[in-house]
Parts: C-alpha cells; structure tokens; sequence
C-alpha cells in the first residue's frame, strides 16, 4: 500500500516533467497549423526541416555552438583543475568563488554583462555568442572534474614516478583515466547548458544570427513554425537514445564488482 | 532464576534467493551474554537484524518473554542496538543523541539530564554532553553509542561487531569495560563478532555459526576444548586438525601411529577427526615421546614460540615457551586427554558447509 | 614549473569573462548617460512601478521555490524508500527535459493550460468546470516549478540519498516512527542540499522573464521583464545595468545568507 502511494506520487511528477514534451511531439505530427487542432498525421514538417535555409542555419548555429564552447570549455576546466588541485587554500577560495559566480548569477545579469564587455570591442554576431557560451560552460565542467581530483588516489601517480614515468607521461597514463568519467559527464552537461540556453544567447547575439531558442522566441508573437516542433522532437529523440546507449554501456557490470565507479552522470 | 527471554524458531531468510540462514533456532536465556560468532557471511549480522527487527525473517517466529515479536516494528521492541560503525547522528550534540530515544518516548526534561548524566557517568565520558560525535575518537563514540543505547533501558542490547573499527589495546579495554556493564545493568546481551579470542574472553554463551547454520552452542571452555566438528575446531583458536582411525573406545591411530585417547562411543576402526592444540603438543627429549620429529620452522610471537616439526608424515603446529633449533630432532608427546575426537562430518552438504 | 600555473589560462579567461562584465555592469549603473557619477539607477528601484514589480517578482519567486521544495523532498524520501540508488537513471530523467527546447515546452505548457486547454478538456470529463489559470501569476508560478523543479530535486535527491541506512536504523531502534525519522533525521542531515535547491532555484526565479511573458500574457511585468525592456526596447543600458546591480546585491545577500548558513553547520560538525 505504501509502495503503491509511494510510486503513484512517482508517476504524477513524471507526467508533470513530460508532459508538455509529450505534447511537442504530438504537434509535430500535426498536419494543422493550429496549435488547438488536430488536422491529421502528417510528416511533411519533418520533410520541411532540410527544405528551409533559415531553419538549417539556425540548427547549424545551434550544434556547432553547443559541440564547440562545450569542447573549449573542457580542455580550459581541465587545466583549471589540475592547477587548481595544487593550490592553496586562500588561492582556491577565491577560485571557487568566481567560478561560482556564473552558476549563482542571475542568467539575464551575466548576460547583460558579457554584452556590455564584448561589445565595447567586437560586434555581436557567431563568435559572442560562442565566447559566451564557453564563459558559462566552464563552471560546469570544472564543477564535474575538479570531484574527482579529490578523489583521486595520490599514490597511483607516485606509484608511475617510482616506476620511472615521467610527470607528462603519468599524467596521461594515469591520472588521465581516473579523470575520464568526469570529464565525459562534464562535458555532456556542457553540451545539455548550450542547447537549452536563451537568454545568454539573446543578450549576446548579434542581427541575423540565430540559434533555435532565439528563432522559436522570435516566433512566438506570429505563430511558432511546426518545423520547430519536428526538429526539437528529432534532437531529443536523438539524445535519449544516446543517453540510454550509453548509460548501457557504462552501467557497472552486476554482481562481479569489478568497476566501483559511479554510473556516468549524464 | 534462568528463563529465555528470547527464543528464535526455525527462520529462513534469504535475500536475492540466497539462502542466508536455513532453519535456525536459539534460545537465549535472561542477563546472558551471548555471542554469535562466525567468518563474514555466516548469518550472524542478518540474525541479529532479525532480532533487532530491522529484517523479517521469511519463515520461522521471533519470541520475546513468550510473546510473538515476529512482524513488531523495530521502533516497538524493548531492544536496542549498538551498530558496528557507531551510527551517531552527526548534526546532534552526544547529549542530543542520548535523550532521542527518551525524547521520543515522551519522557519529562528531568529524568531525561539525570538519565544522560548517569549513563556518560557509566561510559566514563562526564563532561562531553555538549561535543558533536565527529569531535570524538573511535573508542570515545562506540561508547556514546553503548550510553545511547542503554538509557532506554532495553532489556536486550545488541551489539554489532561494536569494536571491530579500534585498534587492539584500545579493543582489550573496551571488552572488560562491557563486561563491566554488562554486570551492572543486569541486562542480556547479544553480541556478534568474528573475532574468536573477543568472544573467548566476553561470553557466558558462544553460538558458533557458518553458511547460515548454527555450528555449536557451548560455553567458550566447551567450544575451544571440546569442538563438536572440524569447521568449529578450526575457527576457534588454532590446531592441528587432523585425520584419523578409531581403533578402538580410549584408542586412535593417526598415520598408524597409536594414541591413547578419553574419547569412548565412536565405534571400532571408525574414520574420525581430531583435534589437537599446538600447546598440547609437548617438545620432549629423545626417546620419552610418542614419536620423533624434525623442527622445519621457528617464529617468535611474543609470548611464545610457534614451531612446525614434521614427524609421522605431519606438519605439527607447537606453541612452546622453550627454543628449539631448525633441524633438532625431537620427539613430540600429546597427554591422552588433549586429543579431542569428533565425528566426520555424515552428509556430503555438511562436509562442504566445513570445508568452506 | 609549478603545477598551479597550469590554471593560468582558466585565470585569464576568468578575469576577463566572469569578472571584468561584471566591472562593467557596475561602471553602467552608476553613471548616467553622459558618464556622470549618479546612484539614481540603482535607486531607481524604488519608483512605484518597479517595486511593484520587484515585489511580484519576491512573491512568484518564493511561492515557486516553496513548492519545488514541497515536492522535492517527499520525492526524494520517496526514491529512497523505493531503493532508487542508480543516481545515473535518476539524474538522466531530470536532465533529459532539458534536450527540448526550453520555450517550446514552456509554449507547451501554455497549451496545456489554456481555456480551451488539454487541462481544462480532462477536467471536463470528470465534470469539472474549467479552471482559468493562464495569464495570472499562478501560470507563471506553475511555469517557473515546471522548468525549475529539476534543479531542486537533484540536490536535495543526492542529499537523502547520502544519509547512511545505519542513522535510520538507529533512529528506529532508539523507538522513532516514519514521520520523527523524517523530521529528526533525515531532514536536518539533508540540509545542505536543501539550502543548494532553494538557490538554484530561486534565483532564476527572480530573473526569469521568457516565463512571465509567455504564461502572464505580456500583462505581468516581473523585474527580468522590466530589466530586458531597459535593454531591449528602450535601450537605456544604464537604468538596465543600475537594475540589475540592484538584483545582484539581492542574490548576494541571499547568498552569503546561505553560505554563513552552510559555514555554521561544518563548523558545527567539526568542533
């Protein structure tokens, strides 16, 4: 009885977090325009995502942006850890405080803020955004990494010195490996904060530069594209799939034990 | 006068379909101190939770004073437990941890400082009230956790290899220290252990326990002199298990050497185990043994020297205050009521139950 | 070399990203538009239209994170009683709304909502009467728990799920029911990602103006409104920026209320 209050409270927050998704995906087989009426099944919306320039050039903003500062953001937070690791406490406080800031602030503050700063010497189009976007996906990977350096068994490392490694070649033989599934997870949330960010992008963006939030956004007032609603089913149907693949394949083999590590984040 | 207070009848449990214990019954008595001892995975943790009512058993019943306890809560028993890693509830003071069980039962603010008082009298820790368990070494938590435990006055306190995290001389104080309180509360205890010399030197009852059966119940004098099988023999103390013949009552042949024995009722030219202590074993002279021997091996342990001498086609293990040479050839003597003989073990299952 | 400076482009970046914008921001709020030092920006807070809307924005906030707290933690107790402990499962299904488009599932909401709304339509055939929620601020607090919640769960999530079986069992055996395990336990050793939900989400809360726009209709203005509309619309970057500055010291005093919060309990815990 109790399990059954327990997985029925379950069940209701589910359909309240998918929902509305479940409702996306249902118009984008929406042959009626109309948000309210269902004209049929139709696939053309899904034809029409190849046929228009401006979705593709919003969807190819999108992607680059997201797999790009996801990746600079990475190799930054990595290094910012392993310096970080060897400071001392008043460096690190300070560190972390600022890196912290990104995450705490308000969205729409470090969005004005970056405007502020990068307009002054570049002007606002692709590369701001993408500036942007690597400035607030650092936090996250280095908050995903930098666990894992604490965790880390020092004397793994020193066990490659004694043997006769040298610094560089520990780090990458060693050390590197135990950081992998921190880094994989961090830069996956990396990825996840780019795609679904607007009103970074929004500040940031310049005139005829778009990304699939700002588009949507722009289409609110005239009637939001069904084309928007086929493409946003296909990106999420593309990472859950994905994502359970590699859940899959990350899930610690059962019983045996020989991998103690936590399941991958993502 | 002696009564069970407690009484576990035939319980099975297993988790996962692993059979983790298979019909097992225990009788304990009031104001005993008993303990299950036993390797990890013998049972003996998730029997303890059984009693504690932290696990219900999948068949069998649980009886407490006559009464079924079986399916009662944990939080309704008259049992409280003492856990293995203390389980002190971080964000409360050790004075808060003491009065939750009494704050909970409704008790008044008065009798609730005197108890906790008296209780930190009983641990030797007057004076720690307002400290938070983080600030305490291992030893001095254990014993906030006992006083935790005891000011609900239960009248079975369990304890869960309660000293298995302290280093050894730390762990010698803490058994006398219970055996201290066990005197003055006057209450039973049940305690689980895998160290064979704690529960030597703590219990009035040792049950013995392996894969999930119940060994041996005895005294610690029974279980370490008189072991009722190879496994028990094995686990308490060391020994020189060894195979042999039953020639006759009073006689055993071991590598058709002759021993005299006190050991009747196994029967004539019957296989048998048996059983000898290395400091039974004696080192004597030339020629007034039993049987010659070569010493292959010393170490010295402190109190005494362990010597493997090898005689008869048998590497005998021998704890012996006297120094002996590697190579001395000596001769070894074993007093006739220092062999103990046990049955082998009668089905195939029990003898993979010994083995293991 | 020593190890440290391997940080240094992360440091550079730092500085000239996260902290020199801010810098900015504060040269903006108190200058006016001929670079004259004034504090009327940020006072500007307190004209009757924008307290207005700084204390609407206080309210939907609290509400929202009062309910993503009120949902979270029995959530949380729930998953640890069903014994969920893949936090990888877990996390992937908080995280996965995300991968679609915020806005969209936000204009999803607004359908759902709506008069002729999919909620209104299944209330119907339990013969309820419609509900008119949309366009008042209780569709912009169910908004904001809607693309909020996540962020409290997950924190709060890991929090009970942390708390080591032997305290529970401990409590039970001291003679504590279900719910004082709950209030003498669980909840007080699940604090610290309480206190990291609560500003995860309301400090969003406080900002958001996609939220408000889309489920108020346009006729609710809340602080992020009105800041975007300095910027966007009347492109008065020093009133924008005095805002915000504004907004700023809110959260960071909301901030250094929890940290000196959190600093009190470790350092509780350690002596």
């Amino acid at each position: 009885m109790k399990n059954f209050i327990c997985k029925f409270y379950l069940t209701i927050i589910m359909i309240f977090l998918y929902a509305p998704i479940l409702v996306l995906v249902v118009l984008s087989f929406n042959s009626s325009k109309s948000r309210v009426v269902w004209g049929g099944f139709t696939l053309d919306w899904y034809h029409d995502i190849f046929r228009t320039s401006v979705v593709s050039s919003a969807l190819q903003n999108t992607i680059v942006l997201a797999l790009g500062s996801a990746f600079v953001a990475t190799i930054i937070a990595l290094l910012a850890c392993i310096g970080i690791d060897a400071m001392r406490r008043r460096e690190y406080a300070v560190v972390m405080a600022v890196t912290n800031i990104p995450m705490l602030n308000a969205d729409i503050v470090t969005g004005i803020a970056m405007m502020l700063l990068l307009i002054r010497f570049m002007p606002l189009g692709f590369s701001s955004i993408m500036l942007a976007h690597i400035t607030f996906n650092i936090p996250y990977v280095i908050l995903s990494i930098l666990p894992r350096f604490n965790q880390l068994d020092v004397s793994i490392y020193e066990a490659a010195r004694d043997l006769g490694a040298g610094p560089v070649y520990s780090f990458f033989k060693v050390v590197l490996p135990e950081l992998t599934p921190g880094i994989i997870s961090g830069f996956f949330m990396a990825v996840t904060m780019s795609m679904d960010d607007f009103v970074i992008t929004y500040f940031t963006k310049g005139p005829g530069v778009n990304t699939l939030s700002t588009m949507i956004y722009s289409q609110i007032r005239k009637g939001i594209q069904p084309t928007m609603y086929a493409l946003s089913t296909i990106i999420f149907l593309i990472t859950v799939l994905v994502l359970i693949v590699a859940n899959i394949l990350s899930a610690p083999p059962k019983k045996h034990g020989i991998r103690n590590t936590p399941v991958n984040h993502i | 006068m002696q009564e069970n207070i407690l009484s576990l009848n035939n319980i099975t449990k297993s988790f996962d379909g692993e059979l983790v214990l298979e019909d097992l019954s225990l009788e304990i008595k009031r104001n005993e101190f008993v303990t299950l001892l036993g390797p990890s995975g013998c049972g003996k943790t998730t029997t303890l939770r059984i009693i504690a009512g932290f696990v219900m058993p999948d068949q069998g019943s649980v009886l407490m004073e006559g009464e079924d306890i079986t399916t009662l809560p944990t939080e309704k028993r008259c049992i409280n437990t003492v856990f293995q890693k203390y389980a002190l509830f971080p964000h409360m003071t050790v004075a808060e941890n003491i009065a939750f069980g009494l704050k909970i039962k409704k008790k008044d603010d008065d009798y609730i400082s005197k108890k906790i008082k008296y209780a930190l009298e009983l641990v030797n820790l007057t004076g720690f009230e307002k400290r938070k368990p983080r600030s305490l070494s291992g030893g001095q938590q254990q014993r906030i956790a006992i006083a935790r435990a005891i000011v609900n006055e239960p009248q079975i306190l369990l304890l869960d290899e309660p000293l298995g995290a302290l280093d050894l001389k730390l762990r010698q104080d803490m058994q006398k220290e219970l055996i201290r309180l066990k005197k003055e509360l006057g209450i039973t205890f049940i305690y689980v252990t895998h160290d064979q010399e704690e529960a030597l030197t703590m219990s009035d009852k040792i049950v013995v326990m392996n894969q999930g059966y119940i060994q041996q119940i005895g005294t610690p004098e029974d279980i370490y002199n008189e072991p009722q099988n190879a496994f028990v023999a094995d686990f308490i103390g060391s020994a020189n298990l060894l195979a042999g013949t039953m020639i006759q009552d009073e006689l055993v042949s071991i590598n058709d050497v002759r021993f005299d024995c006190v050991d009747k009722g196994f029967g004539i030219n019957k296989p048998v185990d048996v059983v000898i202590r290395p400091e039974d074993v004696e080192i004597r002279e030339k020629g007034q043994g039993i049987f010659p021997a070569v010493v292959t091996s010393v170490l010295f342990k402190g109190v005494h020297y362990e010597i493997f001498a090898k005689g008869i086609g048998i590497d005998w293990m021998i704890h012996t205050t006297a120094y002996h040479e590697v190579g001395a050839e000596i001769d070894l003597y074993v007093k006739p009521f220092n062999i103990q003989i046990m049955n082998k073990p009668e089905s195939e299952d029990e003898a993979v139950i010994q083995k293991e | 070399m020593k190890r440290k400076y391997i940080a240094a482009p992360y440091i550079i970046w730092m500085s000239a990203f996260i902290v020199l914008p801010l810098l900015f921001v504060a040269y903006y709020a108190f200058t006016d538009k001929a670079g004259g030092f004034t504090l009327e920006n940020i006072t500007a807070i307190l004209d009757s239209l924008h307290i207005k809307a700084t204390l609407l924005s206080l309210e939907l906030s609290l509400a929202c994170t009062a309910l993503c707290l009120l949902v979270s933690f029995p959530l949380a107790l729930v998953l640890r009683r069903l014994n969920m402990n893949n936090k990888g499962i877990i996390i992937l299904i908080m995280v996965l709304p995300m991968w679609m488009n915020s806005i969209l599932r936000i204009l999803a909401l607004q359908m759902i909502l709506s008069k002729n709304g999919i909620l209104n339509m299944i209330l119907s055939w339990f013969g309820i009467a419609p509900l008119s929620i949309i366009n008042t601020p209780g569709a912009i607090v169910f908004g904001m728990v809607y693309d909020f919640l996540p962020y409290m769960i997950l924190p709060i999530y890991n929090a009970v799920m942390d708390i080591d079986d032997d305290l529970i069992d401990a409590a039970k055996d001291l003679g504590a029911s279900y719910p004082s395990v709950v209030w003498h336990v669980i909840l007080p050793l699940s604090k610290p990602g309480i206190i990291s939900g609560i500003t995860m989400v309301f400090i969003p809360c406080l900002t958001s103006f996609v939220i408000p726009d889309i489920l108020g209709g346009g006729k609710i203005q809340l602080l992020g409104n009105v800041i975007e509309q300095e910027f966007i619309t009347s492109m008065n970057w020093h009133l924008g920026s005095g805002l915000s500055f504004a907004l700023m010291i809110f959260v960071v005093i909301g901030l250094a209320f929890s940290q000196k919060q959190e600093k009190k309990d470790r350092e509780s815990l350690v002596w």
